[in-house]
């Protein structure tokens, strides 16, 4: 009635006026807008990814030139059998210490504090840099093919079967790389994360047929090189570049990844939200 | 009209140590809350509580009636949050900062670009809207967090210490922005630890200590709490202190007293007692290297509120207890 009310009301724009009503799958879209913060951090700075080119051309010129006279015969043919396994390592390496160390990095700086003071699912900060880390495992699968092929190695199979190698292997990297996300949670030192996720690389990585076949190995390496997921996970890639048993690790591959998100993910998450 | 926020008795323990003793907040829609403190008081924690980064031990705190833990997705949006350090990507530019931010709060990409220029442009920032924040200075990066946090048009912002670290010419210009974001009725909680920008900016100010409210009220209430100026006298012969503090005495009334070497200081409530300390100084024949009149500063508020106040015997009895 009186003139004054009149003047606050017709104000342009109110604050605390009702919210942009939430988009259908708010959650991925949230998720799909952080990860592209860190594409954009990516862009600027590419050598942040150097060691995702340069950690494959290393294992595979180590591994092919020093074992493979000794190991396969001849380095020719050990190149054939191991660089199945070595697209693995390498697509699990581009995305481990990055996912851990950096998401541990970031976190402790000044936009978390803004991420978590918006209303957005707490999980996606986490699912953005996974998401983001996928450009990693592509450089990283890339360098794998592109160096191998240069050094005589052939897909066995077909350009589809390799295509599925490079899928199955990335989709395990990003299942495995929630155990570093929990890890950087849970973990506050940035330094003590990096420690953890560079020495489990060992017993991961090496606790499989990768560089010699697992009936040269003493039996409780067998035992440990028979359950490991990452085992599955080069089988799996054999199969599908240079022919043999496909369909078995290629499914256990699969549950693998399925089990570790399962597992790993809503861990991770109820870490971050008890951070503080 | 109610209050935008409202805190009761807040309570937050880490470990043994306690940050917040059960303390009171609330502000009305378009004003300015000024929580005033030292570092370790305890004003960093409860801002965090009401942006529903922490959950308090004891207490309840709400956001236009929704509680900060129960409801808190939706506090989250109605508020603002600008800590402590600059909570922008360095690694972003001005621009994509923003445009992310306003993503985040489910604006489309096409209708969250707008939003940001026109935001970028209110503070300042027009110019170097595509600029890394990396090369931004301290007070460029404490704008954009400033326009960052109102992209969502929130009913309340908080703005945590938004000054500290800035040159004293900058802080002016973050202060006239600051005082523009209640004008859509929105309201802000500041914390700080200088009075002097309680005085510009709040209109409501909480003095905290140790996790306690140890006064409330307007700069000039509070202010009346320490009883007005501070004339400062350096004599140009530091022999004369002793005459210079029995000329202090005289002027206010009470005992002067020597915070540093060879200056004597005394609280006085008018101005006019700069022009008779003057007057009684050349009377005397005491030369002055320095003379100033002062506000009270923050430590002066304080003391009076605490009776920490080392230099006032009157009150050296008064334990923290009784003042809390």
């Amino acid at each position: 009635m009186s003139d004054t009310v009149t003047t606050t009301t017709t104000a342009p724009v109110r604050a605390g006026a009702p919210p942009i009503p939430a988009r259908r799958g708010a959650l991925l879209w949230h998720s799909l807008a952080l990860a592209r913060r860190n594409l954009a951090k990516i862009r600027r700075n590419p050598v942040s990814i150097g060691d995702a080119v340069l950690a494959p051309v290393l294992f595979l010129v180590v591994f092919v030139y020093m074992f493979g006279g000794a190991v396969g015969g001849s380095t020719h043919a050990y190149l054939q059998r191991t660089l199945p396994a070595i697209l693995v390592l390498s697509a699990i390496m581009a995305g481990m210490i990055a996912t851990g160390v950096n998401l541990s990095i970031d976190i402790k700086k000044g936009i978390f504090d803004r991420f978590r003071s918006l209303p957005i699912g707490r999980s996606a900060p986490l699912i953005g840099s996974v998401l983001a880390d996928v450009v990693r495992y592509l450089v990283a699968v890339a360098t794998v093919f592109v160096v191998g092929f240069l050094m005589g190695f052939r897909v066995q199979t077909s350009p589809l079967a390799a295509l599925a190698a490079a899928g199955v292997t990335i989709a395990f990297g990003m299942a495995l790389s929630w155990v570093w996300v929990l890890l950087a949670m849970v973990i506050r030192e940035t330094t003590l994360v990096q420690t953890i996720v560079s020495l489990s690389i060992f017993p991961l990585a090496f606790g499989t047929d990768m560089v010699a076949p697992v009936d040269t190995l003493p039996g409780w390496l067998q035992a440990w090189a028979r359950v490991n997921p990452i085992e599955h996970t080069m089988a799996a890639s054999r199969g599908l570049l240079v022919g043999g048993d496909t369909a078995v690790p290629v499914v256990e591959s699969l549950l693998w990844s399925i089990g570790l998100v399962a597992v790993f993910a809503p861990a991770a998450v109820v870490a971050y939200r008890r951070r503080t | 009209m109610g209050n935008v926020f409202e805190a009761e008795g807040l309570v937050k323990r880490f470990g043994r140590t306690t940050a917040l003793a059960g303390i009171d907040l609330a502000a009305a829609p378009g004003s300015v809350l000024g929580v005033l403190g030292p570092n370790g008081a305890g004003k960093t924690t409860a801002v965090r509580i009401l942006a529903t980064l922490l959950a308090p031990d004891e207490g309840r705190a709400t956001v236009a009636g929704h509680d900060v833990v129960r409801d808190a997705p939706r506090v989250r949006e109605l508020i603002g949050l600008t800590g402590q350090y600059a909570s922008v990507d360095e690694d972003l530019t001005a621009l994509e900062n923003l445009v992310l931010i306003g993503q985040l709060l489910n604006l489309r990409r096409r209708e969250a670009r707008p939003r940001a220029r026109q935001l970028l442009a209110r503070f300042g920032l027009g110019e170097v809207a595509g600029r890394k924040v990396a090369t931004f200075s301290g007070g460029m990066r404490r704008r954009l967090d400033l326009a960052a946090s109102m992209i969502g048009n929130p009913a309340v912002v908080y703005l945590d210490e938004p000054t500290t670290g800035l040159d004293p010419g900058k802080r002016g210009d973050v202060w006239r922005m600051i005082r523009a974001m209640t004008r859509d009725g929105g309201a802000v909680l500041l914390t700080t630890q200088y009075l002097e920008e309680a005085d510009a900016l709040a209109d409501d100010i909480v003095v905290i200590d140790q996790g306690r409210v140890i006064a409330h009220g307007t700069a000039a209430q509070l202010k009346a709490l320490v009883g007005g100026h501070t004339i400062e006298v350096r004599p140009a012969d530091p022999t004369r202190l002793a005459d210079v503090i029995t000329v202090l005495g005289t002027v206010a009334g009470h005992r002067a007293e020597t915070p540093r070497r060879d200056v004597a200081t005394v609280q006085v409530d008018g101005d006019g007692a700069l022009d008779e300390t003057v007057r009684r100084l050349r009377a005397a024949g005491i030369g002055v290297a320095e003379l100033a009149l002062r506000l009270p500063s923050l430590d002066e508020v304080f003391f009076a509120l605490t009776g920490h106040g080392a230099q006032r015997p009157d009150e050296s009895g008064t334990s923290k207890e009784d003042a809390a």
